[in-house]
């Protein structure tokens, strides 16, 4: 199973950097989501993966090989939820930009200041 | 010595407190205190004269072995002497040249400086530390050329003349880590004692010429000649402190200390002559063409620096004594001249010499001290500038071989001295008056209080050259030791030397007469030179400047063109790359898990995603491909779910959701996708996409393969019901063992949140 994981993963990865290349600033964003999925999916299979035992403990000794990685699964919860942060930003300051220039053309971004 | 050094610095720094009200009298206090350290200086001469070398050390950085070490011998005294001694003349005729002009504060501050930093460069027994001197003194001469910064010309002439001279510093610093290195310290007397062993290692040449380098970019020596000319923008009193008796010098001062060092051998005597003579000869010839008068006298100023270089380079005793006489000469004459033209210039108002003359009449003192100047500048006696010239003919006529062609060129080179000096005399005070826009006078006795001492000296030293003779002698040793002595005498009887001496005379004087009487000549001879020598070093190196400057600009446009997309393009085509080669370099492993498609639901799942993913990046409809990126988020969280991530799949379902949220939220607000990349272009970021995703893939199998240490994911196992009362691990991560991160964490979302409130609620004209 964590071969076709694998497999979903660059192919996460192969949308993210070809999203990114976009010129549309709209695909330049689901690059952006595209991008930190894959990578949070990495980072999770990385840690390899377990089935059907979350890390749950109830005080009792139990053999933490069998039960799920839980220092990955944090640091990947923490990196979705900084995603969606810096994507509903970057939604919104993409809204802005299109309100005051009226493009949706990143090549058309050639100035810092108002033109 | 260094509490001279001392007091020089606190002056220095300490005119900031005299009050602008006292300007009337700056330069006269600032020269007073110049005084006392040329007769500190003067009292310590019975000492030196008596063979003596007084040093002073103080701990600096011992632990590099860098001491604070002073030195006092023969010649630095003749340096410390003429810098204190001109330093008193030059502030009394700063005085009063200066007076129009604002900024004094600041000028005479540099103006004090650099006397205190030409003093610590020529006291320094450390090759370090006279180094940071020699730097200073240049960066000094670049803030006094720089004086009158509102013009174009005097900013550009100070930029050349820091540009060359910092760069020779450099160079310097590099060729006394090399020789220091071979001697294993950086006091000069530790150098002259091993003097041998630096001639005979091989760093000996590169050292040589990296120390030469600094040496002829200082004293203005061909081909860096011409930021000197240059220099002329600065205020006359710089001119003639700096750029004539003085910072010029530094170089020759390097030479007369170095020559028991490195002096002597074959490299030495080539090299030095050999620039020595031509920048003698080149200083001459362009003297006698200059039109204006300040122009001149920094022509002469490079011949002469060029004879001194000559001189020390032949590395005779004789050679080495007409060296130390003609400093002392040159020092007299034209810190003379330098003044003097400044005079003429502020009571005539220009200082061009077609319009300048017939100044006899108006300003009578002027013409006799110019004349006693201009007659030591040919070297006619009475004046001590006939002694150094006979010295120096002397030490050339007994160079044997080819090396006499040097006479030859010297001959020539003192004929140009004759004839710029006959020129000049004839030409300010008897030659015809043009429209001056000033009607002349001569009142201001300070502006001829220090021409008239330095003239005179000039005069007594020639009649009576016995006074100096102890002093020249004790100098004599410290650059040759165990020199014989020749005694100076003003008349040597019927020889050979003399006999050249009339004959310089007779082709200068016929020079000067075919340039006085058909000045159309002249003017065709001037036309002829700026054709024939059309390459202009002022030119080449503004244009190298602009050269550098241009290819540097060039290429940053090149890589750092802004174009974002395509910074984004090389960043993973690099980054994929180098992975690609890592990969390769680290083979070797094998697949350890079988390949199953078991759950098959989950099989399903994953590639519902794929298809998902790869129909966003094809999609033409925006709705469409939104969905289609929440088909692959909800994808993840059931993959999280299955294997044992609950609260990232609750997590990542609600992120998602809020993304969708916002996308639908804005999408009625922006346009339809544009057809913009062309196919090629899409099919180059395809192959560069893939390429990336290939190798993530296989990143990611072989990071399956890796099996983990996880005693920190121990540690949250083991403490965490107990330690923090919570079952789910995670959450006791995330809320209690790792609290603060989380509290950042809010921070960035409420700055996030912040952020899109403002820029939806804010409203803003369209432009």
């Amino acid at each position: 199973m964590e071969i076709i994981l694998a497999i979903l993963t660059g192919v996460l990865y192969t949308a993210g950097v070809y999203m990114l290349l976009r010129r549309s600033i709209l695909k330049f964003i689901i690059g952006i989501i595209f991008l930190s999925n894959a990578t949070n999916l990495l980072v999770f299979l990385a840690a390899g993966i377990v089935q059907g035992s979350p890390a749950f403990v109830d005080g009792k000794a139990a053999d933490s090989s069998l039960i799920a990685d839980p220092l990955p699964q944090a640091l990947v919860l923490t990196a979705i939820v900084i995603g969606l942060g810096i994507i509903v930003f970057t939604l919104a300051l993409k809204y802005k930009y299109f309100q005051l220039t009226g493009t949706d053309d990143l090549d058309q971004v050639k100035q810092t200041d108002k033109p | 010595m260094a509490a001279i050094l001392l007091l020089l610095l606190i002056i220095a720094f300490s005119n900031f407190i005299i009050p602008r009200g006292a300007n009337r009298f700056r330069g006269i206090i600032l020269a007073v205190f110049q005084l006392v350290a040329f007769v500190f200086f003067y009292q310590k001469l019975a000492v030196t004269n008596a063979g003596e070398v007084i040093t002073e050390s103080y701990r600096w950085i011992p632990e590099l072995g860098l001491n604070l070490q002073f030195q006092l011998d023969g010649v630095s005294i003749i340096f410390a002497l003429l810098v204190t001694g001109i330093g008193v003349l030059v502030f009394l005729y700063a005085q009063a040249y200066m007076k129009p002009y604002g900024h004094l504060q600041r000028f005479f501050f540099f103006l004090f400086l650099f006397s205190f930093a030409m003093l610590g460069l020529v006291l320094s027994a450390n090759m370090i530390q006279l180094f940071i001197f020699w730097e200073l003194t240049s960066f000094l001469s670049f803030f006094l050329i720089t004086y009158f910064n509102e013009k174009e010309e005097a900013r550009a002439a100070a930029f050349r003349s820091l540009f060359i001279t910092a760069f020779g510093g450099l160079s310097l610093l590099a060729g006394i880590l090399l020789i220091g290195n071979i001697a294993g310290s950086y006091v000069i007397s530790d150098w002259v004692a091993s003097a041998a062993a630096i001639k005979a290692h091989s760093h000996y040449l590169p050292g040589l010429l990296l120390i030469l380098l600094g040496v002829f970019t200082k004293s203005a020596q061909f081909p860096f000649h011409f930021w000197l000319p240059g220099a002329m923008q600065a205020p006359t009193p710089v001119s003639s402190y700096l750029h004539s008796a003085t910072m010029v010098k530094a170089g020759v001062f390097l030479l007369m200390r170095l020559s028991p060092v490195m002096g002597n051998t074959p490299e030495w005597n080539y090299i030095i002559s050999l620039v020595g003579v031509t920048t003698m000869l080149i200083g001459g010839y362009f003297a006698l063409t200059q039109r204006d008068l300040k122009g001149v006298l920094a022509y002469t100023t490079i011949s002469a620096l060029g004879i001194l270089v000559l001189m020390l380079g032949i590395d005779t005793k004789l050679s080495v004594k007409s060296a130390i006489v003609f400093l002392l000469v040159h020092a007299f004459y034209k810190a003379t001249l330098f003044m003097v033209a400044g005079f003429i210039d502020k009571k005539t108002g220009t200082r061009d010499l077609t319009k300048l003359g017939g100044l006899a009449r108006q300003m009578p003192v002027t013409m006799v001290i110019t004349m006693l100047a201009l007659l030591s500048m040919a070297g006619l006696p009475p004046m001590l500038g006939f002694i150094g010239k006979e010295l120096i003919y002397e030490a050339k006529v007994q160079l044997p071989g080819i090396a006499s062609i040097i006479l030859v060129v010297g001959v020539l080179a003192n004929a140009f001295m004759v004839a710029v000096s006959v020129f000049l005399g004839y030409k300010l005070f008897f030659g015809k008056q043009g429209d001056l826009p000033k009607k002349p006078d001569e009142k201001g006795v300070l502006y001829l209080l220090g021409p008239a001492v330095l003239v005179l000296l000039s005069l007594i030293y020639g009649l009576f050259p016995g006074i100096i003779n102890r002093m020249v002698e004790v100098a004599l040793q410290v650059v040759v030791p165990k020199a014989l002595d020749i005694h100076l005498k003003l008349w040597h009887g019927f020889n050979q030397v003399l006999l050249l001496s009339v004959f310089t005379v007779l082709i200068g004087s016929a020079l000067a007469f075919f340039v006085i009487k058909k000045p159309k000549l002249l003017g065709k001879w001037s036309n002829l030179n700026s054709s024939v020598f059309s390459f202009s070093f002022t030119k080449a190196f503004s244009n190298m400047i602009s050269g550098f400057v241009g290819f540097s600009e060039r290429n940053t446009a090149r890589i750092q063109h802004g174009s974002h997309r395509y910074y984004i393009l090389t960043i993973f085509v690099v980054t994929s790359l180098m992975l690609w080669y890592q990969l390769y370099d680290t083979r070797g492993w094998t697949l350890a898990t079988n390949i199953t498609l078991q759950p098959f639901y989950i099989s399903i799942l994953v590639a519902i995603s794929i298809a998902a993913a790869v129909f966003t990046m094809f999609s033409k409809s925006r709705l469409s491909s939104i969905i289609a990126m929440g088909v692959v988020g909800y994808g993840l969280s059931l993959i999280f779910l299955y294997y044992s991530a609950v609260d990232l799949a609750i997590t990542q379902i609600l992120a998602e959701t809020l993304i969708l949220v916002m996308f639908v939220l804005i999408l009625q607000k922006l346009p339809v996708f544009a057809k913009l990349s062309s196919r090629a272009t899409k099919i180059r970021d395809m192959i560069i996409a893939l390429s990336f995703g290939g190798v993530m893939t296989t990143l990611a199998l072989k990071a399956i393969n890796v099996e983990f240490n996880h005693p920190i994911s121990d540690f949250f196992l083991e403490n965490s019901y107990t330690k923090a009362y919570g079952e789910n691990v995670v959450n006791v991560i995330l809320v209690d063992f790792r609290a603060l991160d989380t509290m950042g964490e809010v921070t960035v979302l409420t700055i996030a949140a912040l952020g899109v409130f403002v820029l939806l609620k804010t409203r803003s004209k369209k432009i």
